[in-house]
């Protein structure tokens, strides 16, 4: 992921949902979108975003406070 | 998606292998051809060689400390071999890596290694084992470096609540430390260990708890027992796990809690029984089925006592009239009046936990002997402490603890895929395929330590999947306590075992005389 953002780790960001936050990553570094989301406009099954350190079940639609942290992470299940 | 039904079998246990679909469909298909029921069965060979084995791995681990023993950085390189297709664990692994430990500067670089060799799945923990394996030995000769006592080591460098995890994400309350300071205050920690050849390690692991999709109904008959319906396959205790949550919720006796597990047309939709969520997200969906039944509940006991539902609340397992402290009926006491109050009482849950809180730490406390002639490892004690949130069923806690600790034992010691030189696998077969026996093994003893999960009704964490963590570094601790050679290669087998004792007995100066 950090191939796309120039090898920047973490990025300060606008939004007040993934969704902006990841539309406002896009503008900043093309193809950031495709690596998140599928064509249905949904965040991929293999990813799981962590806002402020919860894994968030709502998909596009969580909400980011103004502080938030929000975190693109591998998917988990387990064994 | 809703014209399949499954019917959901007794399986033992699932541990990793047991989730991916393999020849249902095929007999689905044939079913459908032949018009006649279709029963396929893999063979054990077929089990071994096609149903996917943990992955290989190849592990690069550089860690720095100050004089004082504080882990300053860490750095590393973790290579799986993911088999014929891309999808090993190497995502988690790297996020378990440094999980231990609070560290403020880091570097994590993962890759999933496609190669000629059957594709790997999920196993207990994945890939939580294997960097376990690497990251402790260094911790082990970072401590011994220092000439610090590696679990007072541990403690100067553990992951606390708060802690910025090397990936970014920061822990909830977690009991990383309390698991730490229960393995230093054990019994097994403080006994004198002697005989040569003998030596005693530790190791730490970490793995998280998902929450994903659960879905239960709860029946109410009318001698106030409760049929509980719920979708989790039982792989370890948990029909019984669920069952006390919900009856701890209406404060009935769990024995009045009816458990059954059914088939996917006669329950909400039910995410996997694995990552350890099962008694933590089914178990969250029974207490919310508990918590609608008492909200009917309230509202029979108000028909009851002819006032308004909000005059009656539910509180330590009475109902109770506000208004008049002489009517107050307890679970079965009001159920046995509502007859005339409406018809039965269902209660229902469908539940999606935000996961990121109740993942849980272990450690391992292992004694163990060298055979000097032969190489061979025996383990003469072994206990395991870990955080289990709450245990709700303490015994079905222990078994977890007690079955992951042997499977790790195994992988640390025995068992091992050999392949041909056209790459198959030449050992598919428990003749050949080592796995350790009752015979091999003492009584695993177990600590269970208890840090509530703050996301969790009652506490609970996972439990199922860490205890295969530590036990791989725990032994190859416990072997170079023993005979001061460090192994770096799993399984330590006695031939191995052998070899880097005679080279370590090649760089010793002969004694004269």
């Amino acid at each position: 992921m950090q191939k796309l953002t120039h090898g920047q780790g973490q990025i300060e960001i606008e939004g007040e949902t993934v969704r902006q936050v990841i539309e406002n990553l896009e503008a900043r570094f093309p193809g950031f979108k495709k690596r998140i989301c599928n064509d249905e406009e949904r965040i991929k099954p293999e990813i799981a975003v962590a806002v402020d350190g919860e894994v968030v079940t709502t998909g596009l639609r969580a909400k980011v406070r103004k502080e938030s942290e929000v975190h693109f992470l591998p998917a988990l299940a387990g064994g | 998606m809703s014209k399949i039904k499954v019917v959901p079998q007794e399986i033992g246990g699932g541990f990793g292998g047991k989730i991916p679909i393999y020849l249902e469909p095929v007999a689905a298909l044939l079913s459908k051809k032949s018009a006649h029921p279709v029963k396929l069965i893999m063979h054990r060979a077929d089990v071994f060689e096609s149903t996917g084995p943990t992955p290989g791995s190849y592990i690069k681990i550089k860690m720095g400390a100050n004089k004082d023993g504080k882990i300053t950085a860490a750095d590393a390189y973790i290579a799986f071999e993911a088999g014929a297709y891309p999808g090993a664990p190497v995502g988690a692994a790297a996020m378990c890596v440094f999980s231990c430990y609070d560290i403020a500067n880091g570097r994590i670089d993962g890759y999933d290694v496609v190669c000629n060799k059957p594709r790997s799945f999920a196993y207990r923990a994945p890939g939580s084992t294997q960097v376990a394996f690497a990251t402790e030995h260094v911790v082990d000769e970072l401590a011994s470096e220092l000439g610090i006592d590696p679990l007072e080591f541990r403690l100067k460098n553990n992951a606390t609540t708060g802690t910025r995890r090397i990936d970014g994400v920061v822990f909830p309350k977690m009991g990383c430390r309390e698991v730490l300071e229960a393995t230093r205050d054990s019994e097994h920690w403080k006994s004198e260990l002697k005989g040569a050849n003998r030596g005693r390690g530790i190791a730490m692991g970490y793995w998280f708890n998902v929450g994903l999709k659960s879905a239960v109904t709860a029946s109410v008959n009318k001698d106030g027992t409760v049929n509980l319906v719920e979708g989790s396959t039982d792989i370890g205790g948990t029909r019984t796990s669920i069952a006390m949550q919900l009856a701890e919720a209406l404060g009935i006796a769990a024995e009045d809690v009816n458990p059954q597990v059914v088939d996917t047309s006669s329950i909400g939709y039910t995410d996997v029984t694995g990552g350890s969520r099962v008694t933590y997200a089914t178990g969250w969906a029974a207490y919310e089925a508990a918590q609608d039944i008492a909200r009917q509940c309230c509202e029979r006991a108000a028909q009851l006592w002819e006032t308004e539902a909000g005059q009656v609340e539910f509180k330590n397992g009475l109902f109770s009239h506000k208004g008049d402290a002489s009517k107050s009926l307890n679970f079965k006491e009001l159920i046995g009046k509502i007859d005339e109050t409406g018809g039965s009482i269902v209660g229902r849950a469908s539940v999606h936990p935000e996961s990121g809180v109740g993942g849980s730490f272990a450690t391992n406390i292992v004694d163990v002997e060298v055979d000097p002639e032969t190489g061979k490892v025996e383990i003469l004690r072994f206990t395991v402490v870990q955080d289990a949130g709450r245990a709700i069923h303490p015994a079905y806690v222990e078994g977890q603890l007690q079955g992951g600790a042997v499977q790790g034992i195994g992988w640390a010691l025995n068992e091992e895929y050999f392949y041909n030189d056209q790459g198959a696998m030449a050992n598919s077969s428990y003749l050949d395929y080592r796995i350790p026996t009752s015979l091999d093994l003492p009584m695993i003893e177990t600590i269970i330590v208890e840090v509530p999960n703050p996301g969790h009704p009652y506490g609970v964490r996972g439990v199922g999947e860490v205890p295969i963590a530590p036990p791989p570094a725990a032994i190859a601790a416990a072997i170079a306590d023993a005979v001061g050679v460090r192994l770096r290669e799993l399984p330590m087998r006695p031939d191995r075992v052998l070899a880097a004792m005679h080279a370590l007995q090649s760089q010793q100066p002969v004694a004269a005389g």
